[in-house]
């Protein structure tokens, strides 16, 4: 199995007034290609801090985070930026579409970022596949939260990441939306065969993936892999 | 991986799309904020369209502006030769004679002190005198004929057809003289002409010694190289006897560079306005980029690289720049046309107004050059904009990090400023001192409000209602736009209240002399032969001889053995003429700053001791002791400078500058001067009358008309000032008006908060009424206080006069500032609290 994420030896430590707060202490693990993985552990633990530090959107205090055999660490955050484009897509626990660009303009900014071809068909392809082909031209105002999260799969999904991070993606949805959207969510991670990573509070989305890593106070706990047990 | 996808080129265009749809909700609110800098930006533009416009005026009216190709001027009469020498030059030549003397209204009896000018020839040869009729402009040269200017007609009520009397002669009004050859209004208004024909100035009788005659020569030249040539002849002769050549060029230079100097204070005027603006934009703009802290962040998390993010913001600001800085340019050339009508009075020629396209250009860059430049801290911060933003919500406000780059914004303002000033002044030290002017009262007023939320969160007292309270609190809870409003209301109020203070000032100290028991006419040209007649006259009337002094023209001739030929490092100290008294002891009005006073001479032989004005001593570069000889009329007298006194101008009487003992000049060619006080305008009417008729060659000044007339003037020059003050005024309310609106997104969030936490929406009004109360007091009161203290020093150090605030005036203007300030905050918020809360939340995004 090929490795696409590697952890290794991170701690993240936040410097405060007058003493430094340890969030992340020497974590170490590695993703396969194609695995789903969720991250969970209560409030306060490090998921959000560890899904930065592996996306490259931050810097470890110490350790390295190697990125389909990229190594984060040495590159400074345009090059990050760059790699985030090439090979990352996210989905945020409050979706995070651009208010000012319509459902089709938000997925087509990775592309356009990117420089792509044929920008226009695919996002449309994209959109119609998450069932908003009609709404397209409407802006994030105009869509409900749960239509807001399916545009953002759409956009995760639109530069066929080679890694996909979602915070909380049902977080900010009710029980029978975030049904839809899970749904959504693995169905087309299974077209793309995107690697995923999510952190998550929701043991039910949790148990759709095959591993499980749970931290407590800034350490794994548990890294188990339920399917495969 | 390749390692081109790391430095993949971002394309301009899709740069440029996506600040365009970035702008989608924003461009009214963009477009709001750059509209701080249109009003300064037309205020600018319009000064500028006009200066070019009248330098090409001046350029081709010039000829007109002087009336002949060469004029030679003299303040003392002309040797024989020099005069034979006069008389040969040119292709057709004119003469005149210029002083100042009573006119009396035979029919009206009414008198006043005006310039006589008598002319002989068919000056001016290119332009000409306008009058009504039209015709007696030429034609009063056949007559005992005046021309009499149209002010005093309407003062006196006369009449063409009437009767004046200039010295022993009486003249006939042959004509209304509406505007003589490159005379402004101003001058008309100051010194009234009147014009009568040379030939009968000796039978006036007012060619006497005393009388301060200025002999003009005015030649025209069909031949341009013949003009060269006589020029290259006289040019260091004359230069050396005294005599003042001008011509058509030199006019031209000497008109332009007058001129240059209002359209520079104009100019500085109109960029205090597009400065206060620049303050607005800028701090609209760093509200406008903490709103998009999440776009920023999310497109960074998508791979956005942080310059391109930073362009993409760029691009937007600097589109809107130059949407802003086009209409100022456009609304500038429409205002230029309004800068003749206020200026008329300054002004020596017509002026024909066209679009300046230089004007409009220079308008339009530097619109978008200050509009980029002021924005740009809040720019550069995007660039440090972390992608952690879009998964942790205000993780960091966007200026948070540090940023040498910032530092070198603001490094470029201050130089901005400076530079533009250079430009205008072309002085440095009056560029220097602008600068720093405007950095000590930017940095007192951002001082004073830090210093002032500081206090309010610290001793806010719990004991106020809550509405008032919460009020208070607002104005240093997070994202407040406190800083900057009271730098920009506190900066508009102060430069407004400045001028206003000046003027006061300038007419304080005017008015200030004609008060109590100061003179208020003053006598002068009184010959040895009339003092006694006239002191007598003077009793009959029971009008008090207040201040009785003799006076002599003289010149100097060397200052420690250096004349004028030798020491030309000093060449003004030879020139002109020095009306010099004698007297054997100080007035109260002088001090002797160094040396020793010392009134008589005793004996032939002993060394005269002279006393100088301390002021004039620097000028002329003499210290103690140095050698001065002085020709009086002819007479050289050696004289030492025995003290330097400092002298108080402010009292009304009459100062010297150079002040003799006694026991030297008695026997000289003197005239004298007398002080009195009339008490009301018909005894000085009838009182003036008088004299006129005995004293012909006595001249009158009326303080009162004096003051009368300067009055006239500051406020036609302070219909100027508050001219351009408008656009500052403006200005200040179009950046405290987006800067309200800008705030509103935050407002509303806590207003809706408030009401369904239970306040009802007349209690949120409330709430944000005492904030802009607070607010508009004390960025007024700082304003005021700046402003005061300002023109304290200005009082202090330039004007030499005192300087008590005028407490009604400024109680207004605060009450002004401070109404506005409350209703532009309410009024713009007040719409939030009438729509659906829903409506709201979705438009937030
Ligand atoms: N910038 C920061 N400075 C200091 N401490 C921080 C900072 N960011 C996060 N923390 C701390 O790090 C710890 C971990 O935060 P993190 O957001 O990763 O937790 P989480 O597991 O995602 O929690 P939740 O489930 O509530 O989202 C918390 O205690 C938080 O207070
Ligand atoms: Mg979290």
């Amino acid at each position: 199995m090929e490795t696409i994420l590697e952890i290794k030896n991170v701690s993240k430590a936040y410097q405060s007034a007058n003493h430094e707060l340890t969030v992340l202490d020497n974590i170490n693990f590695s993703i396969n290609k194609g695995d789903t993985v969720a991250i969970t552990g209560p409030s306060g633990s490090g998921k959000t801090t560890l899904l930065g530090l592996c996306a490259g959107l931050d810097r470890a205090t110490s350790g390295s985070v190697t990125l389909n055999n990229i190594a984060l660490d040495n590159l400074n955050e345009d090059q990050r930026a760059a790699v985030r484009n090439q090979y990352v897509g996210f989905i945020f626990q409050n979706f995070q579409l651009l208010p000012t660009l319509t459902a089709l303009e938000n997925v087509m900014v990775p592309l356009e970022l990117r420089g792509a071809k044929n920008i226009k068909a695919t996002a449309m392809t994209l959109l119609d596949k998450v069932g908003l082909a009609d709404r397209s031209h409407h802006y994030p105002v105009q869509l409900s939260g749960g239509e807001q999260q399916r545009v953002s799969l759409a956009r995760a999904f639109s530069n066929q990441p080679a890694l996909l991070f979602a915070d909380e993606p049902t977080g900010n949805l009710d029980a029978e939306t975030s049904e839809k959207v899970i749904k959504l969510l693995f169905d087309l991670n299974k077209d793309a065969g995107t690697t995923l990573v999510i952190v998550t509070h929701d043991l039910e989305l949790a148990a759709r993936t095959n591993r499980i890593i749970k931290i407590k106070g800034g350490i794994i706990i548990a890294d188990e892999s339920p399917k495969y047990v | 991986m390749s390692k081109s996808a790391f430095n993949q080129p971002i394309s301009v265009a899709w740069l440029f799309k996506m600040a365009w749809r970035d702008s989608r909700k924003n461009r009214s609110r963009l477009f709001l904020f750059i509209s701080s800098i249109v009003l300064g930006i037309a205020a600018l533009v319009a000064v500028y369209s006009f200066k070019d416009n009248l330098q090409r005026d001046i350029d081709s009216q010039a000829k007109e502006l002087a009336g002949a190709d060469l004029i030679v001027e003299s303040r003392r009469p002309l040797e024989k030769a020099r005069q034979k020498m006069l008389a040969q030059l040119g292709d057709d030549r004119a003469e005149e004679r210029i002083f100042a003397s009573m006119l009396y209204f035979i029919k009206g009896e009414g008198s006043r002190l005006v310039q006589i000018k008598a002319l002989q020839g068919k000056y001016p040869f290119y332009g000409k005198i306008e009058t009504s009729p039209a015709a007696a402009a030429t034609q009063f040269q056949s007559g005992r004929n005046a021309l009499v200017d149209q002010t005093l007609m309407l003062q006196f009520n006369a009449k063409v057809g009437d009767s004046v009397k200039v010295g022993a002669l009486n003249f006939k009004i042959a004509g209304i003289l509406n505007k003589a050859p490159g005379q402004t209004g101003i001058q008309a208004t100051i010194a009234p002409t009147v014009f009568i024909p040379l030939i009968y100035l000796e039978k006036t009788g007012l060619t006497q010694i005393g009388s301060r005659i200025t002999y003009r020569f005015y030649y025209q030249y069909l031949n341009d190289s013949e003009l060269e040539k006589t020029l290259k002849k006289i040019e260091a002769p004359f230069e050396k006897e005294g005599l003042d050549i001008e011509t058509v060029a030199s006019k031209k230079e000497s008109t332009g560079r007058s001129f240059r100097d209002m359209s520079r204070f104009l100019a500085l005027a109109g960029f205090i306005a597009l400065l206060l603006g620049c303050i607005g934009v800028g701090s609209a703009i760093h509200v406008y980029i903490q709103e998009k802290l999440s776009t920023i962040a999310t497109l960074r998390c998508l791979g956005l690289k942080a310059r391109a993010a930073f362009l993409i913001y760029l691009i937007q600001i600097s589109c809107i720049g130059l949407i802003g800085a086009v209409l100022g340019a456009a609304l500038g050339t429409a205002i230029q046309f309004l800068l003749p009508v206020v200026l008329k009075d300054f002004l020596p020629i017509e002026i024909s107004m066209q679009i300046s396209w230089l004007a409009v250009a220079q308008g339009v860059a530097l619109g978008l050059l200050i509009s980029i430049l002021f924005a740009l801290p809040s720019l550069l911060a995007v660039r440090k904009i972390s992608p952690l933003n879009a998964i942790r919500a205000s993780f960091e406000s966007a200026t948070a990090k540090r940023d040498p780059l910032k530092w070198l914004v603001y490094v470029l303002m201050i130089l901005f400023v400076f530079g533009f000033t250079y430009l205008q002044m072309k002085s440095m030290a009056q560029s220097i001192a602008f600068t720093i002017a405007i950095l000590i009262a930017f940095l007192l007023l951002m001082a004073f409000s830090k210093g002032l939320m500081f206090l309010a969160k610290k001793f806010l007292p719990l004991s106020w209602s809550y509405l008032w309270r919460q009020g208070f609190a607002n104005l240093y809870r997070p994202n407040n736009q406190t800083l900057m409003l009271t730098v920009s209301i506190g900066l508009s109020t102060a430069f407004i209240c400045t001028l206003f203070f000046v003027q006061a000032i300038l007419i304080n100290r005017v008015t200030l002399s004609s008060s109590a028991n100061q003179p208020n006419t003053i006598l002068f040209d009184i010959q040895n032969t009339q003092k006694d007649d006239l002191n007598k006259l003077t009793k009959s009337y029971k009008l008090p001889l207040m201040n009785q002094v003799p006076v002599i023209t003289m010149r100097i001739e060397q200052i420690n053995g250096k004349t004028l030929a030798k020491d030309t490092s000093n060449a003004n100290a030879f020139r002109g003429e020095i009306r010099a008294t004698y007297q054997d002891s100080l007035t109260a009005a002088e001090k002797i700053t160094d040396g020793e006073w010392i009134g008589k001479v005793e004996s032939d032989t002993a060394p005269i001791y002279i006393s100088l004005e301390q002021g004039y001593a620097k000028r002329l570069k003499v210290k103690l002791k140095d050698k001065i000889v002085f020709n009086v009329q002819g007479t050289l007298i050696t004289t030492a400078v025995g003290s330097f006194r400092e002298v108080n101008w402010g009292r009304m009487q009459t100062n010297f500058r150079v002040v003799f003992p006694t026991g030297v000049l008695e026997d000289a060619p003197q005239f004298h001067v007398l002080m009195t006080r009339i008490p009301s305008k018909e005894v000085s009417a009838k009182y003036q009358g008088a004299v006129v008729r005995k004293f012909p060659n006595v001249s009158v000044i009326d303080l009162d008309l004096v003051l009368e007339l300067i009055d006239e003037l500051l406020s036609k020059i302070g219909f100027v000032i508050r001219f351009m003050a408008g656009f500052s005024m403006a200005t200040g309310w179009i950046v405290l008006l987006s800067a309200v609106l800008t705030s509103k997104n935050q407002r509303i969030k806590e207003s809706i908060l408030l009401r369904t936490l239970g306040a009802s929406g007349k209690q949120v009004l409330i709430i944000n009424a005492i904030e802009y109360f607070f607010l508009g007091v004390l960025a007024a009161g700082a304003g005021l206080i700046l402003s005061i203290s300002g023109s304290w020093l200005l009082a202090k150090y330039s004007f030499d006069a005192t300087f008590t605030p005028p407490l009604v005036p400024i109680l207004v203007l605060f009450s002004i500032v401070v109404g506005l300030v409350v209703i532009t905050g309410v009024l713009s918020t007040r719409n939030i609290l009438n729509q659906p809360p829903l409506k709201i939340l979705r438009n937030e995004g």
